[in-house]
């Protein structure tokens, strides 16, 4: 075990996994992040850019998966927004890239699950609740990038991101052999009639059977049914007799996991369920939690997305409410007072016993 | 001139060793085909076929993405250079190079092409520069010169109003990283062959890891001009030609400035009149 900070210990966690290329744009709270890639690749015998932008960033390590490498990029929710041209185009392309969000709260939801880019593309996204669990996704992320040749976001934030805890980094060997990367280049076969192409168009070389943009495009949108269908994974507990069912993720999740048992243990009816893959979304789950619930919260710090995805799962089996909100430090770029357990327990109960939600604590602090 | 050659050679047996076909879907009289059978050549000729990586951007050139017989990647618009850094870094030994028109490197992109260059980041950058969004439809780019027509200069760029072209070889020539830069054209022989050079010298200055190398080649686009075909070298010589003038602009560390190459044309051209006035050319 080492005390390491979040983003030290996921750096760590994506080496382990065989990560060889890393390209990022400072922004807080992801620049620690780069920084551990920075001073870590190298040794490793790999490379970490300090890109020019955050749109080169997501360019550079398109080259480099190109060439098969594992390759990963990443920034805040606002530098992904610079990105996401390219996200869409290299799902398309079908590069297994991994994207780390080290995000302001959790106003990335919709980026992350419906993606600020064009088309009709996915992404898988994985929401750790602390270090250890982040350790753990991140290598999974690099897993799920080859087995689907498709891109992997791992959902993080300030607290991840910055929170020392003491961890161990050990190499994880996922089941299931991974599909060869027989669609590499390496330069060898030009002028052989064999030449590769990596592209998000749909066409194939010349003289080869080209599929078309249409039939491409079908194709991947296949590929996402079938992720949708097998890659869901999700926590959840006391939901059998559950009157109230919250649901929450990442480190708010693991709040609220906290505040749910020590209900439970004083005799109230609660539940939660936490998502684990925020895409897909685990939707039966959450139908299973609310069949009998009279009522479901979601716990979010933001004015409310993944709140869409509850109402879709729970599907008019029980009212849906909103107990989270908006709620930053003074910055911005860190965690709020709604991230408390004493407040958070407040609220749950209020919802478990009908009463009317408290206001949401402020940030009195200003610049 | 007349030609004793009686056995003239069809197309397809000029195909060049890194074309999978010689179909393509250009309009007749593009120049960018030239370029790219300039490029491919100088590939082939120096042995580096089995050892090179192509980056193609977004523009009409996008085609030969299909029918070029190298390991490629298809990128954004204006993308092509961050992704050669990609691929480069991880396979240093590879010949890296990107294909790219005027308005996906000098429009779009304009940055990524700046720093690679300035991070002399071993790759070569191609652009293939006719002033237009060809695959547009002919719209006017930060290249298109004073005066010329476009879809949306529609009386000729105006400096007032649309603001003056970007000479991109001279600014990529100020760079430290830039070790190679060179403007080329295929508006007529001498200047193809003349490309040729460029293409190989800076593919040398690749192979011997000196640098960020880049060659520029002045491309007919009849369509995006609004011209006949056959006007296509003309004009080019006339507006394009006149600005963005062909030459070396930095070899071994010295740099030529684009009016330096300018003033060596007109002292050339004077002493052709000189030496015309005089009944003959002395060699
Ligand atoms: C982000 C983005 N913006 C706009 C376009 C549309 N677009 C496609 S090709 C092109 C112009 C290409 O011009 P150039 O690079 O000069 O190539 P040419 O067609 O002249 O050879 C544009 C604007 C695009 N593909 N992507
Ligand atoms: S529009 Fe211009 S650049 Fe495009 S194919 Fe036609 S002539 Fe060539
Ligand atoms: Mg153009």
């Amino acid at each position: 075990m080492k005390l390491m900070e979040g983003s030290e210990a996921i750096a760590e966690a994506a080496i382990a996994a065989g990560c060889r290329f890393f390209a990022g744009y400072p922004m807080t709270p992801f620049t620690e992040l780069l920084e551990h890639f920075a001073k870590r690749l190298p040794d490793e015998g790999g490379v970490c850019i300090n890109a020019e932008s955050e749109l080169e960033a997501a360019g550079m390590a398109w080259g480099a998966l190109a060439t098969g490498a594992r390759a990963a990029t990443g920034s805040t929710g606002q530098g992904l927004s610079l990105m996401q041209e390219s996200f869409s185009e290299i799902t398309l392309a079908e590069l297994p890239l991994v994207i780390f969000n080290m995000a302001r709260g959790q106003q990335d939801y919709y980026q992350s699950t419906r993606g600020g880019g064009h088309g009709d593309y996915r992404h898988i996204v994985l929401a750790p609740m602390d270090i250890p669990e982040a350790v753990e996704l991140t290598q999974l992320a690099f897993h799920l990038a080859d087995k689907w040749r498709n891109p992997v976001l791992v959902y993080g934030d300030y607290l991840l991101a910055h929170t020392h805890e003491a961890v161990d980094v050990n190499p994880i060997v996922f089941d299931g052999a991974l599909p060869e990367k027989d669609w590499a280049l390496d330069g060898s076969l030009g002028g052989t009639g064999q030449s590769r192409l990596v592209s998000p168009l749909g066409f194939e070389k010349s003289g080869r059977e080209s599929p078309g943009i249409e039939a491409h495009l079908r194709r991947i949108s296949a590929k996402h049914a079938e992720i949708s269908a097998t890659e869901v994974r999700v926590e959840s507990g006391y939901c059998d007799d559950a009157e109230t069912v919250i649901v929450a993720f990442g480190p708010p999740g693991k709040f609220v996991r906290y505040v749910v048992a020590q209900l439970r243990a004083e005799g109230e009816k609660v539940g939660y369920v936490r998502p684990i893959t925020l895409w897909p979304f685990p939707t039966e789950a959450v139908a299973a939690a609310a069949d009998g619930a009279t009522r479901v919260g979601v716990f979010e710090l933001c004015a409310g997305q993944m709140i869409d995805d509850v109402r879709l799962g729970v599907l008019g089996r029980a009212p849906v409410v909103g107990i989270g909100g908006i709620s930053t430090d003074a910055s911005g770029f860190g965690v709020g007072p709604l991230l408390d357990v004493e407040i958070i327990r407040e609220r749950v109960f209020a919802l478990h016993r009908d009463l009317p939600l408290p206001s949401l604590p402020d940030n009195d602090r200003s610049f | 001139m007349t030609s004793t050659n009686t056995e003239l050679k069809v197309i397809g047996q000029q195909l060049p060793d890194l074309l999978l076909t010689a179909h393509h879907h250009m309009c007749p009289g593009c120049g960018e085909p030239l370029a790219l059978r300039g490029c491919l050549e100088s590939i082939s000729d120096l042995g580096l076929s089995q050892r090179t990586i192509a980056v193609a951007g977004i523009g009409c050139y996008t085609s030969f993405s299909m029918t070029t017989d190298l390991d490629l990647v298809q990128a954004l618009h204006g993308r092509a250079p961050s992704v050669a850094t990609g691929v480069k870094r991880m396979l240093p030994d590879s010949i890296v190079y990107t294909l790219q028109g005027d308005g996906d490197m000098v429009n779009e992109g304009l940055q990524e092409v700046l720093h690679a260059a300035a991070r002399g980041e071993n790759i070569t950058c191609v652009l293939l520069n006719n002033g237009v969004f060809g695959e547009t439809g002919g719209h006017m780019t930060a290249t298109t010169v004073l005066g010329q027509r476009t879809k949306n200069s529609l009386e000729g760029r105006d400096p007032t109003y649309h603001g003056f072209p970007i000479l991109i070889g001279d600014l990529i020539a100020q760079l430290e990283g830039a070790a190679y830069v060179a403007r080329g054209s295929v508006h007529n022989a001498g200047s193809v062959a003349r490309t040729a050079k460029m293409f190989r010298r800076a593919f040398e200055v690749q192979m011997r890891g000196e640098g960020f190398s880049f060659v520029e080649v002045l491309t007919m686009c009849p369509t995006g001009w609004f011209i006949p075909t056959i006007e296509g070298p003309q004009y080019m010589q006339d507006t394009l030609g006149e600005v963005h003038i062909m030459g070396e602009l930095k070899v071994d560390g010295v740099i030529h400035t684009t009016d330096e190459l300018h003033a060596q044309n007109v002292l050339k051209a004077a002493e052709m009149e000189k030496a015309l006035a005089r009944g003959g050319i002395d060699t």
